[in-house]
């Protein structure tokens, strides 16, 4: 089980440890700095920071020790035929580190829509070009109104590396079964309720917060989506609704089971504009029925005016499947070591918190 | 020679000390610094090799006009200012 666990903030990346069955705060990193992702494999962490004025950066620390600087993804030079591209075409922030499940790769996620590949840990990085010059992806539209889509989940098969699933913000759930040489939109059977009605079940206007995936039973994906929950039986392509979602089936986050193909967590909000938990009340909602009922989560989470809300990445399990972290935006930590039975907080407030992450997987 | 002078607040990221430069614009004035510090060119100019947004140049006292390809003239003596407009909280 997970004995470390990483907290990426507005203001700085946290470092917990598990001694004499207490978590607490035993290192911060990068100060006053906002962290977007994280990865942590092994002694091995890579964190990417998002500096306002002097762009999106990533570093890395290995065995405990000193960071160093590594060069950041970036895209090529813009073509001249490229002049319409409704998205820049330089790095706006990583917003999500995966490991490639090949030694040495890593996948990198970004605004604006950018898919990056690393084949030697980390220090170099290439623009995903298949998926970049598609004419679809000038369709991708911004996230949260802005100009940027971003690219919020990767999921590598772990049976075999060369499959992998990309959730977009907002463009729903892309396919490539050939390493990112070729690329597909895939998702049917999700609706976006904000779209005119002929447009609503267009894979391509899907509101994918976070995609999910059953380490053991890789065909078995999650999404909290903007306005619901689904699930897919074969890796993307086919959605259903889970209607039995409770308090409130808005939210950003999703983690699966690493074995139980129909257990997963949730953090539900109020949709939309206004996003706060419902009643002021933190919970975490967990199916152990792949979605036909939810226990509602609340032993050690603040119930009485709590207004945190939960941001897409704040939400990790362990690769252990007993132990859950989550942050949010009000600066709120909490730590579970029993499925989401009960939670304990951490003594600290920290910064609006962007990312959690064990160090095990 | 002029002289191409950083932010304090980079500093805390990498070294930026003064350094002088020969040259007509301020797009080579910053390509003779990056050419011996190439980690700072990521820091002040995006991937397109624009001035990032929310950095500024100046020249003796006034904010550089063609922010895309650095084309501004600079004179043999000239102070050439790179720092953060300042935002956030």
């Amino acid at each position: 089980m997970a004995e470390r666990l990483y907290v990426g903030t507005r203001k700085g990346l946290f470092e917990l440890a598990r001694r004499n069955d207490v978590w607490d705060i035993v290192a911060t990193h990068f100060l006053g700095d906002p962290v977007s992702a994280v990865l942590a494999e092994g002694d091995t962490v890579h964190a990417a920071l998002d500096l306002g004025h002097f762009g999106a950066k990533l570093w890395r620390r290995e065995g405990g020790g000193e960071w160093r600087e590594l060069t950041a993804p970036a895209f090529p030079p813009k073509p001249e035929d490229a002049g319409d591209d409704p998205h820049p075409w330089s790095l706006g922030q990583i917003w999500v580190l995966e490991p490639g499940r090949v030694p040495g790769r890593l996948w990198a996620g970004t605004m604006p829509g950018g898919l990056f590949r690393s084949d030697d840990g980390g220090t170099s990085w290439s623009l995903n070009e298949p998926l970049w010059r598609m004419a679809e992806r000038r369709q991708w539209m911004g996230v949260a109104g802005g100009e940027q889509p971003g690219i919020n989940s990767v999921l590598i098969d772990p049976r075999n590396p060369a499959d992998i699933r990309i959730g977009v913000s907002t463009a729903g759930v892309w396919a490539s079964t050939d390493e990112g040489a070729s690329w597909r939109i895939i998702n049917r059977g999700m609706y976006n309720e904000y779209m005119p009605p002929e447009q609503r079940e267009e894979p391509l206007v899907q509101d994918v917060h976070r995609l999910a995936r059953c380490a053991a039973h890789p065909e078995i994906v999650w999404c909290q989506h903007h306005n619901g929950v689904f699930r897919s039986e074969d890796s993307g392509h086919n959605w259903r609704e889970i209607t039995a979602i409770r308090p409130s089936k808005f939210g950003f986050a999703v983690v699966a089971h690493p074995r139980d193909p129909d257990t997963a967590w949730f953090v539900p909000a109020i949709k939309d504009e206004r996003r706060i938990p419902v009643d002021g009340k933190v919970v975490v909602a967990r199916t152990r029925d792949a979605g036909k009922s939810f226990e509602v989560l609340r032993d050690g989470l603040p119930q009485r005016h709590a207004y945190d809300l939960v941001w897409r990445h704040a939400l990790t399990i362990d690769a252990s499947g007993e132990r859950l972290a989550f942050g949010s935006t009000s600066g709120g930590l909490w730590i579970s070591e029993d499925c989401g039975d009960s939670w304990i907080a951490p003594e600290a407030r920290l910064p609006p918190v962007s990312v959690v992450r064990f160090a095990d997987h | 020679m002029a002289t191409v002078r950083f932010t304090s607040a980079l500093q805390r990221f990498l070294a930026a000390p003064p350094t002088e430069v020969t040259a007509a614009t301020v797009g080579e004035a910053l390509a003779a610094v990056f050419e011996v510090r190439p980690a700072l060119r990521g820091y002040v100019l995006d991937d397109q090799g624009a001035l990032r947004r929310h950095v500024a140049i100046y020249i003796a006292g006034e904010a550089v006009r063609d922010r895309v390809k650095l084309s501004d003239p600079i004179g043999p003596n000239d102070e050439i200012y790179v720092f953060q407009a300042l935002t956030g909280g």
